[in-house]
């Protein structure tokens, strides 16, 4: 990426910015990737973009960054995605 | 168009500042798959100049110009002059503010700007309050809701802007939902292809402001299209077109379920039903809206 040689407040594109986000979780989405019917609605809704559409568009949770909000399960329509407490065993 | 043909390109990245369960980001994401690369956008003052995070990082992919609360649409305009002189004619300038930037302290410099026929988009995302200094009312903000300076609940009708927009008789004004991100793609793309001042407002269920749990956004955004509290509709060249539910519901083909069902779901209304009912509030919010619908289709049908 082009920087800019010059004193000002130029600030540059950075993944995790505020750092990883995933600790913020209290409830963290949990896949069942046989239930999921790729409809990507996850995908899109997820206001953070922590759903990762891979080639094929079956999708991954990126759990660095998920601050656990739930849309993603809320928009399930197969009910493919579920909320667990973090402590809970996985 | 469907979900699968969006792009996959993402332009607001991960480990942003926004709130979990976010309307901006959410609503921002598909704005941008729609608008591409060569795109510049301006922030004043609102929520999406925290979310963007801190000095010297940027959560967002293209090149971003913050400026002051009441100056966005100017500083779009300058922006949009500088591309020009560069014959960078096919960037697009985007105008970004939350309703307390457009509806109240940037009006004028985006009436300016629409006047000047200056060729951006302006997006309002509509969380019907100054959320980014902890729940403000604005003109925006709905009769009844609570927020910190309308305790009891806020007094006044929210100000129908699409209409003041309208009056500038732009080529190009819509409004659409965060939760209802196909329809929104589709308006920005259209938007996209217009050569002029664009507007396009967004309903942004906020679940810190609006006091409802952060898996609901998409819930909130639907539920006020159902229950007739917002409309989808474009106007192209002052032509109005309605879509989606609420065309069914211009054409009466389907009942708006009861204002209830939507505001019950939010703690900002809480007031209204307890420890008592506020029958005559209730009633009064449930005419308005009536009203509105009214007014729509004796304007549009
Ligand atoms: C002239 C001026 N007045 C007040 C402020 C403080 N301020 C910063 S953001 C903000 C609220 C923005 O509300 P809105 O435009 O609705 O966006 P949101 O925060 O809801 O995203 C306020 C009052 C400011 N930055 N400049
Ligand atoms: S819980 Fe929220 S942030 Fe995490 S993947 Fe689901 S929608 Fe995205
Ligand atoms: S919303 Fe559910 S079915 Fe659709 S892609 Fe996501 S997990 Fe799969
Ligand atoms: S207050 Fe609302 S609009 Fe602002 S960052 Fe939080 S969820 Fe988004």
């Amino acid at each position: 990426m082009k920087k800019y040689d010059i004193t000002s407040c130029i600030s540059y594109p950075e993944e995790g910015a505020m750092g990883k986000t995933g600790s913020w979780r209290v409830f963290r989405p949990t896949l069942d990737i046989k239930k999921c019917v790729k409809c990507l609605r996850c995908w899109i809704f997820c206001p953070e973009g922590s759903i990762k559409r891979n080639k094929d568009d079956t999708v991954e949770i990126n759990y660095d960054y998920c601050k656990g909000c739930g849309v993603c399960a809320n928009v399930c329509k197969v009910k493919a995605i579920t909320m667990k407490r973090e402590n809970e065993k996985k | 168009m469907a979900l699968k043909d969006f792009p996959r390109e993402e332009y607001v990245l991960q480990g942003n500042a926004a709130c979990a369960g976010c309307p901006a980001t959410m609503a921002l994401r598909t704005v941008l798959k729609a608008l591409g690369k060569k795109t510049v956008m301006v922030v004043p003052a609102c929520c999406t100049a925290v979310i963007q995070s801190l000095y010297p990082t940027c959560s967002f992919d293209i090149p971003v110009m913050n400026i002051a609360f009441e100056a966005c649409a100017a500083g779009a305009s300058g922006i949009r002059a500088a591309l020009d002189q560069q014959g960078k004619h096919d960037h697009t300038v985007l105008s970004w503010a939350g309703d307390g930037g457009t509806y109240d302290i940037g009006l004028q410099a985006l009436s300016g700007a629409l006047e000047r026929q200056t060729n951006f988009i302006y997006i309002c995302y509509n969380n019907q309050i100054y959320s980014n200094t902890g729940i403000q009312r604005s003109g925006a903000t709905p009769k009844g809701a609570w927020t910190t300076t309308t305790v009891g609940g806020k007094q006044e009708f929210r100000k129908d802007m699409s209409e003041i927009i309208r009056a500038h008789h732009l080529p190009y004004a819509a409004q659409a939902s965060a939760s209802r991100p196909l329809d929104l793609f589709e308006k920005v793309k259209k938007a996209k292809d217009i050569k002029g001042p664009r507007y396009i407002e967004i309903l942004a269920p906020c679940p810190p402001g609006w006091r409802f749990g952060m898996e609901k956004t998409v819930e909130m955004g639907d539920l006020a299209i159902d229950t007739g509290a917002y409309a989808l509709f474009e106007s192209i060249d002052d032509n109005v077109v309605f879509n989606g539910k609420s065309k069914l519901i211009l054409e009466e083909k389907i009942k708006p379920k009861p204002i209830e069902e939507w505001i019950k779901n939010q703690g900002r209304f809480k007031h209204l039903f307890y420890p008592k009912r506020d029958e005559k509030c209730l009633a009064e919010i449930q005419e308005h809206y009536d009203q509105m619908w009214d007014r729509y289709r004796k304007e549009y049908l």
